[in-house]
Formats: structure tokens, sequence, C-alpha cells
């Protein structure tokens, strides 16, 4: 019997086996069998299947998209937080704290040049995954609710880097809000084209409630900053999670032949859809899968899918490590832009918001509300409800798998890529409306624009596409091309082609000299 | 028997449960509606919206005069003195005078000389402001409130 001391010193001893054994929950991860039970005991990782199917490993199934978003995501939340540490939220301080970050704090420059690097990279890499997913058709049942998720994400990413945009509190970041909060204000438009009583003017409490008074100062800057750090982070995390869950409960990423089975449905079963003969073959294995163990014995039964631990999660890692350099290098390489301090009196000229919105604001200038309001609206609804109005069997998972996909998206390139130039550029030379009925109601101007002709052109080629080859699948390419292209072509024409007063120049070097 | 007129008794302990569930329920709606009242101001943090612009006298006919930090532009003519605002309608940016009218630096609105609208996406003119003369006799600009274009006020 040993005495209560020599307890007490074989338990220190013991103390680091003891603590890792009480943390860990599971053995050393060095077999697959302790390995899939990791993944399937730890929070962090059980957002992950403890099996991976070597088609979600491919490079060319997902691009790495996906894991590249979440990179960002993080990369973006750990230089936030040090942003903050400097940052002063108050008109009187924010210009001064930016400069201060970019001048004095150490590596303050290099980690705003990231935060503002991997933004943008968010953005763009949003459209890519966005178009990955449509042109692989994993979309397709049961993925529905999780591309509405992702378009959910992808406005709050727009969201994100819209309140960004105004903290430095410089003479982009103010009149880019000016400019935005406007747009938000512009059902007042309609309102006043139609006679309505001042009750009716919706776009005053919006606005009242986004900048916190008529104008942008304190108010404004307070609210967006409130909105950038806490409510937005927040909502999103939340919504990345509710997104990778249902990654994992719809059965991993999409593949051909891949659907869960009835029977597993539900339960992230990796199990293949495979024709089976003897009811033992038939059965799916959830949560745990069957590992090559000696403890799981399971027959012939070959499963052929790999251990998440370690093909996806150094997979993972890669995209991870090269998500990070790319942020560093461009960080390190290029400045993220500081203008003059905010002067409500001068404006820019030209006033540009970021690239992503310029697209926006090329339609914006035909008209703010609807332009502004009712496009976007129209735009994000028209592609979030695809997978409910195209439920064709298409194969999920494979690049262009329906039948004649490939030739009508080429179809489609070409028709919204014209319709697009032609909204441009028959303005720019003919002028619009005002300028041939110089008396024409302001109505006809809000409703009738370049803008709202080019979004009705698109969907009636949907509809044409749809009619003509009698698939819903079809006619969503054509739709989902030419939102594509008609953004490509309007970012294209608002980044480069436009110069003072939204003047048409075909290169910078012509703008006006004053 | 249970019929409409005399409907089957709800258990206490139903009625007990199912009371407790909806008064849980509205008190979480009343609280969501209190809290959505709470970032609409009820006072807006601005300076007022009446500036002055100097005596009368300084507006003989012929005078124009861009009232910079205020965003106003005030002229004096035969008929009196009018302000108006350089805010564009279309999304707030600020007009600069071009070939004898205004336009826009943001989206290409034009205006001419007395703030209509001759091309690009503003949905209104520009707004005319209230001129009015205070008590010791110098001009008053209202920006919050506008006046009909054409406006002009009479210098006694």
């Amino acid at each position: 019997m040993a005495s209560g001391l020599e307890t007490f010193i074989a338990n220190v001893k013991a103390l680091p086996r003891t603590f890792r054994e009480s943390a860990v929950r599971h053995g050393a991860p060095t077999s697959d069998r302790t390995r899939s039970q990791a993944v399937f005991g730890n929070l962090f990782l059980h957002i992950h299947a403890t099996r991976t199917h070597p088609h979600s490993l491919k490079l060319t199934s997902t691009w790495a998209l996906g894991v590249s978003l979440v990179s960002q995501y993080a990369i973006l939340l750990a230089t936030g937080v040090l942003l903050m540490v400097y940052y002063k939220p108050s008109i009187e301080t924010a210009y001064d704290s930016i400069k201060d970050l970019h001048y004095v704090v150490p590596t303050g420059r290099y980690i705003r040049n990231i935060h503002r690097w991997a933004a943008h990279m968010m953005v763009a890499t949003c459209i890519l995954h966005m178009a990955r997913v449509f042109y692989t058709a994993s979309y397709k049942p049961p993925r529905e609710f999780n591309w509405v998720m992702g378009m959910f994400l992808f406005v709050m990413t727009l969201l994100f880097s819209f309140t960004g945009y105004l903290l430095p509190w410089d003479q982009l970041a103010y009149w880019a809000i000016t400019i935005g909060a406007n747009i938000a204000a512009s059902p007042n438009e309609l309102a006043e084209a139609l006679g309505l009583p001042k009750a009716f003017y919706l776009g005053d409490l919006i606005k009242e409630v986004l900048l916190g008074g008529s104008t942008v100062g304190q108010e404004a800057l307070i609210r967006f900053y409130v909105l950038h750090i806490a409510v937005l982070p927040l909502v999103f995390t939340a919504g990345l999670g509710v997104h990778m869950w249902r990654i994992r409960k719809d059965g991993g990423i999409a593949r051909p032949d891949g659907n869960p089975t009835a029977a597993s449905k539900g339960v992230g079963s990796m199990a293949p859809q495979k024709a089976t003969t003897s009811s033992e073959l038939t059965k799916t294995y959830g949560l745990m899968a069957v590992v090559p163990d000696k403890s799981a014995h399971t027959g012939q039964h070959t499963d052929e899918t790999v251990p998440t631990w370690p093909y996806l999660f150094r997979a993972e890692l890669l995209v991870f490590m090269v998500t990070l350099v790319i942020c560093v290098m461009l960080g390190l390489l290029f400045d993220a832009p500081l203008t003059e301090l905010a002067n409500p009196n001068v404006p820019e000229n030209p006033a540009k918001a970021p690239w992503y919105f310029l697209g926006l604001q090329e339609l914006v200038s035909y008209s703010a509300f609807v332009g502004g309001v009712v496009i976007p609206t129209i735009v994000i609804l028209g592609l979030a409800l695809i997978p409910y109005l195209d439920r064709e069997p298409d194969p999920p998972g494979k690049w262009f798998g329906w039948a004649h996909e490939k030739y009508v998206g080429r179809a489609s390139l070409v028709y919204g890529a014209v319709a697009a130039i032609l909204s441009v550029a028959i303005p720019v030379r003919f002028g619009w409306l005002r300028n041939w009925f110089p008396e024409i109601p302001q109505i006809a101007i809000i409703l009738i624009n370049p803008g709202s002709l080019l979004t009705i052109a698109y969907a009636l080629w949907s509809l044409f596409i749809l009619k003509r080859t009698g698939s819903t699948r079809l006619g969503a390419v054509a739709l989902f091309t030419c939102f594509l292209v008609g953004f490509v072509i309007l970012t294209y024409v608002g980044t480069y082609l436009r110069g003072p007063n939204w003047d048409f120049y075909w290169s910078r070097s012509q703008w006006p000299t004053h | 028997m249970p019929g409409r007129l005399e409907p089957e008794s709800v258990p206490r302990r139903d009625f007990l449960g199912l009371a407790g569930l909806w008064s849980a329920g509205l008190a979480i709606l009343g609280s969501i509606a209190g809290m959505a009242r709470l970032p609409k101001p009820r006072v807006l943090p601005e300076t007022s919206s009446q500036f002055r612009i100097g005596r009368a006298t300084d507006f003989a006919p012929g005078t124009v005069r861009v009232i910079g930090e205020q965003n106003v532009r005030v002229i004096g003519t035969n008929e009196g003195v009018a302000a108006m605002s350089l805010v564009c309608t279309h999304l707030g940016c600020i007009v600069s005078e071009e070939g004898g009218g205004f336009g826009c630096p943001c989206h290409g609105s034009k205006f001419d000389v007395a703030g209509n609208v001759v091309g690009g996406p503003a949905p209104a003119p520009l707004k005319w402001l209230d001129v009015s003369a205070s008590a010791d006799g110098s001009l008053v600009v209202d920006k919050g409130r506008s006046v009909a274009p054409g406006t002009y006020f009479k210098l006694a």
C-alpha cells in the first residue's frame, strides 16, 4: 500500500499524460482508426467527415475555392482584430489613425495592406466559387439550400466590403458611402415620380437608420464600424457554419453518382451509390464509416473513400498556405490606397467605388432606384432561386455535364457580351431618352434605361433557350452565363472607360486636365 | 355533449402550457420591437440647417456667390435674392459649374443654370432654398426648406 505522498508524486509524474488524455478524448493519432476518432471527437475538426472521397480532393473538382474563401476569412479576422488595436472610429481621429497604421505602427502598413487584399480576393473568389458550383451543377438536390446560403454569404461579403470602405474616412470613403446611402434611400425617387405623399418616402427612414442622420458624419462612421466589426462577423460566422454543416449533411462535395442513398441521407454518409446484389452490400456507414483496422471487419465491401486525416487536412493546409502567401506578397508589393481627408464640399472626380461595385455604379448612372435597388434585388433573387426552378437530374459534380451545356454557354457568352456592350455603347454614342424627348416624364427615365433593358434582354434570352431546348438546366446556364459576362463587362467599363463626370473615355490619358 | 356552443374544455395543464408559450413568444417579439426602435434617432445630430449669408446690400443684382462649406449658391437679381442647393438630386454628390450650367462628377447628371435637369440620371431639379431676413436685417438661408424654383426673396 503506497503512502499518500508516493501517490501524489506518481500523479505529478503522470500529469502530462493524464492532462493530454483528458483534453483530447482519444489516443495518439497513430492509426487510421484513432485519426478518425480524432476527427469525429474534436470540436474544431468534426466539421469534416471522417472519410473523404478522392473526387473531392482533386484540384479540378473545386479548384479549392471554398477552402480559399475560409482561409481569406480567417486572414481577415486576424488582421482585422490587429487593425482594431490602433483604429479610432471618430471623424477627428479615424484618418490620422490610418496614417499612423501606415507610417508609425510596426508592421501596421502590411497588416492593413493584407487586410485590404484579402478582402478584394474574397469578393473575387466568391464569384469564382459560385461559378464553379453552378457549372458543375452542384446546386442540384439535396444541395439547393446550401446554394441559397452561399448567396447569403456573398451578399454579406459585399456588405463587409461596403462598411469597411468608410472606415479610413478619406475622400474615396466619404463619397462612396454618400452614394451608397443615397442608393439605399432611392425608393424616394419612385415615390417622388409617382407624386406620393411624404409618408411613402421610405428612403428617408432607411437613410436615417443607416446613417443616424441625413448626411454621412460621426453617427454614420460609428454605425458602419459596429456593423463591420461586430454585427457582420457574428452573422457571417454563423452563416459560414451553416454552409459548411450543410456540405456534410448533404453528402460532401457534389460528385457524379455520389448522391447519398435514401438510407444515408442526412447522416453525412460518403458511401457511393453502386449497384449491389446482396443486402449486406447495400449497408451504408454513417459518421464513423469503415476504416481498415483490425476491429472493424466488413467483409468484401470496399469503401472508395480515404481518411480525412491526413489527406483532406493536408490539402486544406496547402490551400491556406498558398492563400496566405498570395495575400502577403500582394500586401508587401502594393499599398492599400488612402486619398485626402474626407471633404464634404468637394467630391472626387470621378468618384469611383471599389471595382466590384463599379458594374453597379454603371447601372446607377442611369437610375439610382432601378439600377441600385431593383436590378440588384432581381439578380440576387434570380440567382438564389435557380436550384428551385431547375430540378433536372443533371449529374452533379461534373463540369458542363448536361448535353449541349458548353454550346449554350458559349452562345450565351457571345449574346451576353454583345447585349452588355450595346447597353453601354448606344447611350454613349446616341444619348438616351432625355436627349431625344426632353419633356419625357421622370417615371419613364427611371424605368426605361439601358440597365433595365439589359436585364430584360438577359431574362428573355434565358426564356428563349428554355423554350428552344426544353431544358430548365440550359435556361439556367444561359441566365447565369449572361449574368457573369454582364458583370465582367460593366465592371470593366466602370473601371477603365469612365472618367470625370462619368463620361466615356477610351483611356485615362484622354481625361481632361485641370 | 361537446359542440360549437359547448366546446370541449381545455385541460388546465394544456391551457397553462399554451399561455406560457404564447406569453414567452409575445415577450420576445415585444423585446425585438423595442430594440429595433433604438437605431432610429429621435434627434438628428446635425448643425442647424439655417445660416446667415450677409446683408441684403451684399447681393446687388448680378451677384453670384458660392458658399462652399454649405454647398449653396446664392444669386442676386433684379427680382431679389435666391439660393440654390448644389447637392445633386441623384446620389448626393456636389455639382460644379460647367458650360453655363452644372455638372455632377459622380454619375454625369447635367443641370441648366436654374437647376433644371438637362441630362443624366438625376430625378429632380436642384433644390431652391428658402431665403428670409432675420431681425437684424441679415439674410438667412434654410437648407431644410426648399421652395419652388424661381422663388426670389424681394429686397425691401
